[in-house]
């Protein structure tokens, strides 16, 4: 008899419980390496003052710089602007390994690199791309991103903001609500009416100190309590027409950044799930009661299966729209469905954690709950778990049920 | 001066390593792959001379499979300037045992002309701690291994050494195989940005045959096993107990 070819045979492959799907075979060698340096970097030093960032409610802004020097901000901007001219899964591999500490520390990356760099480099004029991208991608700069208004969440379109036009530029009057960066921001994408433009939404690039401008901060926060969020208050700033992104025009502006910071959302949420499953199964397999490890029960085990299933699904689904992205074929509706999903799904994960962990899950040293709580404002931010609902479902039936 | 330092792709540090079923080796099939910790101080060390001044060029080499391509690619990212990949084997279950290894790093260094080999002390896959001494026999130059401090200093090397109950410092003459120790430094990790500049520095790939080397392996593996369990301890509830235990068992 003839030996059976490899595919054949009774024997399967092994299993690596922490990369079920072996998502790193499917990394390229450079993938790889960027995340490991970004794990690396994260776990070294990220992790170290995390608990207390936010227990203290504290942004450091010198993080900004030391990610500009590790290359974290701008992965997908060219070389030539300071960019690391990488590719999309790496931002999103980076993502993951950033937001495997906090979900405050990757917003605050985020928000830099698809919401401030992205808008300059893809809409801005050649002196905006250089005079501001290699300052954001060093972390001398730091940026944010004001879109949602008090009465403008998920319908944008409803915004107050007004750009008028005067003698050599623009006057702006409005204010946005919810800016991670604000406080601490150097650099303000604004989106506002513009009346020379027949009231569409137009972006404008606002700078720290115009007069009229401010950015006070929004206390209080239960979550994302690392990274720092405020209002823009925008009473009149008059700006010049060099402040105008001049390459595009109504929501698809900031939806244009709004899909590769949800891309990116989608492998971070993973990243702290991922810390929430491995603390869980380590707390299982460490804390005894009844005379057994809690991990030797059924609702325990049971658990942890669920944890591993859908962060393995969750990333299998993110690399694939990662791909798509760099073959540039992703559709947004693609994006709508691993942001919604993962991050519902990390925030299950989390809120299972924090019950696998009993009492001590209560409690900031163990960690867990802080992801929870930052992951509910990650789940809502970018889109709603439920307005990315309304996109999925509108796609598949051609009727939209927003209003 | 040029400083040339071998580095080895083995099994990630954080693996925990499987034996096959069969005891024949190792299971390696899908098995995260690193650089031997104690090779990226070395790699972390010749580039702080070069920062320093000392050195002007660090060239890295790894004898292996193709693979190790990845492992040479990782010591450009931290600042190495380039590399020299030998491939010596097809397969990554063959092993390369250290006098081969120790063999074609002779030639490269003749071709070379390093003023300094820097190499770990031992790679932790087999734990030989043998290549960097044989290099320096078939060499015929000093030697300062387990470096724990490395000073350049005129035409010599001043090395503290980690031996058993203390340090010992030793100088020895340039040219020479220093191999370091875990405590000579804290390696860095690439930046994305030096990551992305190591792709366009130069590669170069030869074979053992190239060099007139036979990586043959010499050694026969009978069996390989994992270390037998620990069994569980008894808790004594008295130093009367305690010693009436040690007498039954013959300890005292």
């Amino acid at each position: 008899m003839s030996e059976l070819p490899p595919a054949s045979r009774p024997e399967l492959g092994r299993f690596e419980w922490s990369d079920p799907l072996r998502v790193s075979d499917q990394l390229t060698e450079d993938e790889r390496m960027i995340q490991d340096s970004a794990r690396a970097y994260a776990q070294e030093k990220l992790q170290p003052r995390v608990i207390e960032a936010f227990e203290n409610e504290h942004t450091d802004a010198a993080i900004f710089r030391e990610m500009g020097d590790m290359g974290l901000l701008g992965v997908t901007i060219p070389e030539q602007y300071g960019g690391l001219g990488g590719n999309y899964v790496s931002y999103g591999l980076v993502a993951r390994e950033v937001e495997r500490v906090d979900s405050g520390y990757r917003s605050m990356m985020s928000v830099q690199a698809s919401l401030v760099m992205y808008p300059i480099y893809a809409y801005g004029s050649e002196a905006q791309r250089e005079k501001y991208l290699p300052k954001l991608a060093s972390g001398e700069w730091i940026g944010c991103f004001g879109l949602t208004e008090p009465d403008a969440g998920s319908d944008p379109g409803g915004m107050k903001t007004k750009a008028v036009k005067t003698a050599n530029g623009y006057k702006i009057t409005g204010s946005k609500m919810w800016i991670s960066n604000a406080p601490i921001a150097d650099v303000f994408i604004v989106w506002a009416k513009s009346d020379a433009h027949g009231g569409k939404i137009r972006g404008f690039v606002l700078e720290k100190g115009m007069k009229g401008l401010s950015a006070p901060k929004i206390g209080q926060k239960i979550s994302l309590r690392a990274s720092i969020t405020g209002e823009i208050v925008m009473d009149g700033v008059e700006v010049g027409d060099d402040a105008l992104l001049p390459n595009v025009e109504g929501l698809k502006g900031p939806f244009g950044c709004l899909n590769r910071a949800r891309y990116g959302i989608s492998w971070g949420v993973l990243g702290a799930a991922e810390f929430c499953w491995h603390a869980s199964r380590q707390y299982g397999l460490d804390r005894k009661q009844f005379g057994k490890p809690l991990a030797q029960t059924q609702l325990f085990q049971k658990k942890l299966a669920d944890m591993m299933t859908e962060i393995t699904l969750g990333l299998q689904a993110s690399l694939q729209v990662g791909r798509l992205m760099d073959a540039a074929s992703a559709a947004p509706e693609m994006i709508s469905m691993v942001k919604r999903n993962n991050c519902g799904k990390a925030l299950d994960v989390a809120r299972m954690a924090r019950d696998m962990h009993g009492g001590n899950g209560i409690s900031g040293e163990f960690q867990v709950i802080r992801h929870m709580v930052n992951l509910e404002t990650v789940n809502t931010y970018e889109g709603t778990h439920d307005i990315h609902a309304l996109i999925l479902g509108r796609a598949q039936t051609g009727l939209q049920a927003f209003f | 001066m040029k400083v040339l330092v071998p580095v080895k792709r083995v099994i990630d540090y954080n693996v925990k390593v499987r034996v096959k079923a069969d005891q024949s080796g190792v299971d390696l099939a899908n098995v995260k792959m690193s650089m031997n910790p104690f090779d990226e101080i070395a790699v972390e060390q010749a580039i702080r001379l070069k920062e320093a001044g000392t050195a002007d060029e660090v060239v890295v080499v790894s004898i292996g499979v193709k693979q190790s391509q990845e492992t040479l690619r990782t010591a450009m990212a931290m600042g190495a300037d380039r590399a020299l990949l030998v491939v010596a084997a097809d397969n990554v279950e063959t092993d390369i045992e250290p006098l081969a290894v120790a063999k074609i790093l002779a030639k490269v260094v003749e071709e070379e002309q390093p003023g300094i080999v820097l190499c770990g002390k031992q790679a932790i896959d087999n734990d030989m701690n043998a290549t960097g001494q044989m290099l320096s026999a078939l060499l015929g130059w000093s030697q300062g291994t387990f470096a724990s401090e490395l000073e350049l200093k005129d035409d010599a090397a001043i090395v503290s050494r980690e031996v058993d109950g203390g340090l010992q410092t030793i100088k020895v003459s340039l040219p020479s195989v220093i191999t370091v120790d875990l405590r000579l430094n804290e390696p860095r990790y690439a930046s994305l940005p030096n990551i992305m500049k190591a792709k366009k520095k130069p590669l170069e790939e030869k074979t053992a045959a190239d060099y007139g080397i036979d990586p043959t392996p010499r050694l026969e593996v009978l069996s390989t096993a994992e270390p037998a369990e620990r069994a569980a301890g008894i808790i004594v509830g008295s130093v009367d107990e305690l010693v009436s235990k040690l007498k039954e068992a013959g300890a005292v």
